[in-house]
C-alpha cells in the first residue's frame, strides 16, 4: 500500500485534469476505503484480487478481439475465413473459466466463513431501525442496559441550501454508537416499521433490520477513530438521511462513557412531575423537530396528500376531551397501513406528553391543552 | 391453420370496408383492429422508444436532482416515486416491448411462416401494454403519488403506499398478461410455423434466444403476479402474506420477487444476444462461431438463471449455507456467459470485417456488457457484495448489463432491420454519430457510478455527503448528454423515412437468412406459400 504512494501520486497529476471539478485529488475515492477490521481488510483484498483477475481477462480476451478489428477488415481486402466450429477450443473455454472460477470460490468461502461467525462477542448491541433514525440498546456487555435513539443533526437549512453545508454533511448525529476498540461487538438488527438496513463500510458490515424478526451481523474495529454509514434499504422518504456514525474509543474512554450514560439515565425526568405550558412547550418542540418534523414539518403543515397537516387538523387543533384522547392515541400507537409510527415504545411518557402539548399550542393550534406525562401513562394501560 | 386464423381476422376488416383484399383498412382503425405482425411489431418499437424517451426523461430529473448535495429540485418522496417509475418503465415499457417488436417482425420473416401463430392475441398482447403503461403513469397523480419504494415494491414500505400502488399492482398484471400471451404466441409460431426443411437447428440465432426466452416469461411472469396480488390482498383485505405480526414474513416477499426478478434479467439480455448473433456474423461476412455450442449456453443461462435469485439479498440474514450455495451458483453463470463471449470473437476473428452502425453498435455491447458480467462477478462474491450491496456500484453494474447490454443491442438490431422494414437506408453518418455520443457518454454516466458505489455512496437517495460530490456532477453531465444523444436516433429514423436511399432486397453483402430474400420494405403479407429452405444453411 504505501510504497505505491508515490506512483499513485505521478499517476494522480497526470489523470487529475480529466476531472474538472475538483480543486483537491483526495476528493476522488477510486476504490473502497481500507477496512478497520480484519475481515473487511479480507473482503478487500478479495475484491481487489478478482477485479484483477478480471482486468486480466478482459485484456487477454479483448486483445485478441482488437487485433482482428485492426487486421480482419473488409477495408484492407481480408478474405473472410469460413470455418465455424472447434470442438477443441469450445472444450478449452468453458473448462478453463470454471478452473479460474473454482479458485476465486476458494478465498471467497474462506473469507465469508470467517464474516459469518457472530459467536463469542464481548458485547451485544441491538440497532432498531425507525422511519428514519436508529435506536441502540446495549444488550450484554460492559455497557448493559443503556440505550438511546440516534437521530441526524443535519438542518432542513444546509439541506435546502439555505444554510452553508458542513464537512460533515449528512454524517452526524446526536447520539453516536460508541464501541470499544479490539473488541467484539454483536449486531443484533430489527425494526420498527418497514426494512432497513445498518451497513457501515468501515467495518465491512450490513444487515438488513427487518420487522418482526432479529438478524445478526458483528465487527472487532481495531483503529479508533469514527465511522460512518448510511442506511441502506429504501424505508420512503426519510431513508437518505438517517445515518450511521459510530465513535471507536479506547477500553478507558469507553467505560468513562458508560458511567456517564448511566448517571444521564439515573437523573432522568420524573415521571410525576406536573409541567407548566411553557416548560412542556420548549421541551415539545425539540421532540417534535428529531422526531415528527420529517413528515408533518416543522411549520406543522404537513404535505398535502402525503402527510397530513397538524396544524389546524381535526385531532390536534381541536379542544375536546375526545380529540385529545385521539391525540394522544395516535402518537401512542401509530395508524397502521400508514407511514404514522407507533412512538409509545420508542419515547418516554415525558416526551410524548410534552409533544402532544406543543402540538397542540403551535401554530394556529390553540386549544389551552397541557398534557402531564400522569396522562400517557394512564393511557399506555 | 395458424394461417386460416391470420386470414380469417384480415378477411374480417375487409368485409367491412370494400378495400382491396390484401391491403390494411385505413386510418386509426388500421392500428387498432391490426393482426399483422409487421403493423404489431412496428407499434411495439414505437411504443418502446416513447417509454424510453418518457423514462429517460425521469432519469434526467433524478440525475438533475443529484448535480450536487442538497435538495435542490424534487421532495425526496417524488424522487422515490422516479426511480420507481424509471425502473418499471424502462424494463417494462421501454426494453422488453422494442425486444417484443423485434421478435414481431422478424421470426416470421426469419423461420418463412406468413404470420404469428395467434394473430388476434398478438393485437391483444400489444394494446394491454399502453393501459398497463397509462395505469403506472397516472399513479403519480393519485393522492400518495406513485409507489416510492424502487421498482423492487418490497413490503411493509409497499404496504404503507397509497392508492398509486394500486393502481401499479395492476398495471404490473396487466404487463404479465401481455407478456404471458406474447410468450406463448412466440413458441406456438417457432415450433409449428418454420418452413418445410427449416429444422431447428437450421434457426437463426435470433429465434432461439426468444423461444428460449418466451419460456422464461411464461414461468416468471406468473410470479411476479402472484407476489404483487399477495402484496394487494395484504394491503386491502388483511391477509398478512409479508407481516411477521400475523404470522408473515417480508422477506417471503423478496424470494418470491427475485425468483421472478433474476429470471427477468436473462428475458431482456437473450434477445439482446440473439440481436448481436444476428449483426456480428453479417459484418464479419462469417457465420456464427459454435452455433451448437451457442444454442446449449443460452439454454444453460435459461436455466441456471432460476436457481441464484438470492444472490439479490445476501444481506437480508439468509444463512452461511444458503449465501455460499448462491453464491457458487451465481459464479457458475460466468461459464455460459463467457462461452457466448468468446464465440462473438471467434466469429470476428479471421472475418472481413465492416463498421457500419449495427456493428458498432454490437462492438460496443460486446465491451460494455463484458465489463457489467464482469462487475457482476464481483457482486457475485457474497463477502464483497456486503461491501457493495445496495451502493451505486450496483447501480454502474446493472446499467451495463441493461444499457450497454441491451439497449446498444437494440439500437444494433434496429440499424440493422430499419431498411428491411422501411426500404430506406438511413444516414451513415448520423447514425455513427449517434453510437460515439451514445458511448462517450453513456460511460461518463455509469462508470464513475463504480466509484461512487466502492467508496460507499448508497443508491435510492435524493442526497449524499460532500465526499460524493465530484463523480455524481460528472455522472450528472453524462446523463444530460446521454439522453440528448438518443432524440439524434429519433432523427435518423425520421430522416431515413421521408428521404432515405431505397435498398434491394438484400442490404447488407454479408448478411443470411430468410429475411433478406423478401423486398425492401416487406410487403404487408409474406411467406404466403412457405419458402424453400436450401440444404446445410443456418
Amino acid at each position: 500500500m504505501r510504497v505505491s504512494m508515490k506512483r499513485l501520486a505521478v499517476v494522480s497529476a497526470l489523470v487529475a485534469p480529466l476531472f474538472p471539478f475538483s480543486n483537491a485529488w483526495a476528493d476522488y475515492q477510486f476504490n473502497m476505503h481500507v477496512p478497520v477490521t480484519e475481515a473487511g481488510r479480507r473482503a478487500y483484498t478479495l475484491h481487489n484480487d478478482i477485479s484483477l483477475i478480471c482486468l486480466g481477462i478482459f485484456i487477454l480476451v479483448f486483445g485478441v478481439l482488437i487485433y482482428s478489428l485492426l487486421h480482419h477488415r473488409k477495408s484492407k481486402d481480408h478474405a473472410p475465413a469460413d470455418f465455424h466450429e472447434h470442438l477443441g477450443v469450445e472444450i478449452a473455454w468453458t473448462i478453463v473459466p470454471t478452473i479460474i472460477l473454482v479458485l476465486m470460490a476458494i478465498p471467497a468461502t474462506r473469507t465469508l466463513v470467517e464474516m459469518k461467525d457472530t459467536s463469542e462477542a464481548q458485547l451485544t448491541i441491538k440497532a432498531t431501525g425507525y422511519q428514519w433514525k436508529w435506536g441502540y440498546d446495549y444488550l450484554k456487555g460492559e455497557g448493559e442496559g443503556i440505550k438511546f435513539l440516534s437521530v441526524q443533526t443535519t438542518t432542513p437549512d444546509q439541506i435546502d441550501g439555505k444554510a452553508e453545508k458542513p464537512a460533515t454533511y449528512m454524517e452526524t448525529v446526536d447520539n453516536p454508537l460508541v464501541v470499544p476498540v479490539n473488541t467484539k461487538v454483536r449486531i443484533l438488527t430489527t425494526a420498527n416499521d418497514v426494512i432497513h438496513s445498518w451497513a457501515v463500510p468501515a467495518f465491512a458490515v450490513k444487515q438488513d433490520a427487518i420487522p418482526g424478526f432479529i438478524r445478526d451481523t458483528w465487527f472487532r474495529a481495531d483503529q479508533e477513530g469514527t465511522y460512518i454509514g448510511q442506511c441502506s434499504e429504501l424505508c420512503g422518504k426519510g431513508h437518505g438521511y438517517m445515518p450511521i456514525v459510530v465513535n471507536v474509543v479506547s477500553a478507558a474512554d469507553y467505560t468513562t462513557w458508560v458511567e456517564a450514560q448511566k448517571k444521564k439515565a439515573a437523573a432522568g425526568d420524573d415521571p410525576n412531575k406536573v409541567w407548566s405550558m411553557d416548560e412542556a412547550v420548549a421541551r415539545g418542540e425539540k421532540v417534535y423537530n428529531a422526531n415528527c418534523a420529517v413528515c408533518h414539518q416543522a411549520n406543522g403543515k404537513g404535505v398535502p396528500g402525503t402527510f397530513p397537516a397538524l396544524d389546524g387538523s381535526k385531532i390536534a387543533g381541536v379542544a375536546s376531551a375526545s380529540a385529545k384522547a385521539k391525540h394522544i392515541d395516535t402518537v401512542l400507537h401509530g395508524r397502521p397501513g400508514t407511514p404514522m409510527a407507533a412512538f409509545g415504545p420508542q419515547l418516554s411518557d415525558t416526551d410524548i406528553a410534552t409533544v402532544i402539548t406543543y402540538e397542540r399550542n403551535s401554530w394556529g393550534n390553540k386549544t389551552g391543552d397541557v398534557i402531564q406525562p400522569a396522562d400517557i401513562a394512564a393511557a399506555r394501560k | 391453420m395458424s394461417q386460416d386464423i391470420a386470414m380469417g381476422g384480415q378477411a374480417d376488416h375487409t368485409g367491412h370496408e370494400a378495400h382491396e383484399h390484401h391491403g390494411p383498412p385505413s386510418g386509426i382503425m388500421r392500428w387498432i383492429t391490426t393482426t399483422n405482425h409487421k403493423d404489431i411489431g412496428s407499434m411495439y418499437l414505437w411504443f418502446s422508444f416513447i417509454m424510453f424517451l418518457v423514462g429517460g426523461a425521469m432519469a434526467m430529473v433524478i440525475r438533475a436532482e443529484l448535480f450536487e448535495p442538497g435538495l435542490q429540485i424534487v421532495s425526496p418522496e417524488f424522487f422515490n416515486e422516479l426511480i420507481t417509475l424509471h425502473a418499471l418503465i424502462m424494463v417494462f415499457g421501454a426494453i422488453m416491448p422494442a425486444f417484443v417488436g423485434f421478435s414481431n417482425w422478424m421470426i416470421p420473416l426469419m423461420i418463412g411462416a406468413s404470420d404469428m401463430a395467434f394473430a388476434r392475441m398478438n393485437n391483444w398482447s400489444f394494446w394491454l401494454l399502453p393501459v398497463a403503461s397509462g395505469l403506472l403513469i397516472l399513479s403519480m397523480f393519485v393522492p400518495g403519488g406513485a409507489p416510492g419504494t424502487g421498482w423492487t415494491l418490497y413490503p411493509p414500505l409497499s404496504i404503507q403506499m397509497g392508492m398509486g400502488m394500486d393502481l401499479a399492482i395492476f398495471g404490473i398484471h396487466l404487463l404479465g398478461m401481455s407478456s404471458i400471451m406474447g410468450g406463448i404466441n412466440i413458441i406456438t409460431t417457432i415450433l409449428n410455423m418454420r418452413a418445410p426443411g427449416m429444422t431447428l437447428m437450421k434457426m437463426p440465432m435470433f429465434c432461439w434466444t426468444w423461444l428460449i426466452t418466451a419460456f422464461l416469461l411464461i414461468a416468471a411472469m406468473p410470479v411476479l403476479a402472484g407476489a404483487v396480488t399477495m402484496l394487494l390482498t395484504d394491503r386491502h383485505f388483511g391477509t398478512t402474506f409479508f407481516n411477521a405480526a400475523g404470522g408473515g414474513d417480508p422477506v417471503l416477499f423478496q424470494h418470491i420477487f427475485w425468483f421472478f426478478g433474476h429470471p427477468e434479467v436473462y428475458i431482456i439480455a437473450l434477445p439482446a444476444f440473439g440481436v448481436i448473433s444476428q449483426v456480428i456474423p453479417t459484418f464479419s461476412r462469417k457465420p456464427i462461431f459454435g452455433y451448437a455450442s451457442m444454442v446449449y449456453a443460452i439454454a444453460a443461462i435459461a436455466i441456471t438463471s432460476f436457481f441464484v435469485w438470492a444472490h439479490h439479498m445476501y444481506v437480508t440474514g439468509i444463512p452461511l449455507n444458503g449465501q455460499l450455495y448462491f453464491m457458487y451458483a451465481t459464479m457458475i453463470i460466468a461459464v455460459p456467459t463467457g462461452v457466448k463471449v468468446f464465440n462473438w470473437v471467434a466469429t470476428m476473428w479471421k472475418g472481413s470485417l465492416s463498421f457500419e452502425t449495427p456493428m458498432l453498435f454490437a462492438l460496443g455491447f460486446l465491451f460494455l456488457f463484458t465489463l457489467g458480467g464482469f462487475s457482476g462477478l464481483v457482486l457475485s462474491l457474497t463477502a464483497v457484495d456486503v461491501m457493495l450491496q445496495e451502493t451505486y456500484y450496483v447501480i454502474a453494474h446493472f446499467h451495463y448489463v441493461m444499457v450497454a447490454g441491451a439497449v446498444f443491442s437494440a439500437y444494433a438490431g434496429a440499424y440493422y432491420w430499419l431498411p428491411k422494414w422501411t426500404g430506406h437506408m438511413y444516414d451513415e453518418t448520423l447514425g455513427k454519430w449517434h453510437f460515439w455520443l451514445t458511448l462517450f457518454f453513456f460511460n461518463m454516466t455509469f462508470f464513475v457510478q463504480h466509484f461512487l458505489g466502492l467508496a460507499g455512496m448508497p443508491r435510492r437517495v435524493p442526497d449524499y455527503a460532500l465526499q460524493f460530490a465530484e463523480f455524481n456532477k460528472i455522472s450528472s453531465i453524462g446523463a444530460f448528454g446521454l439522453g440528448i444523444s438518443q432524440l439524434l436516433f429519433l432523427y435518423v429514423v425520421l430522416k431515413a423515412l421521408k428521404s432515405g436511399k431505397k435498398v434491394d432486397a438484400k442490404v447488407w453483402d454479408g448478411a443470411q437468412g430468410l429475411e433478406w430474400t423478401v423486398p425492401s420494405p416487406a410487403p404487408y403479407h409474406t411467406f404466403e406459400t412457405p419458402p424453400v429452405i436450401e440444404e446445410g444453411k443456418h
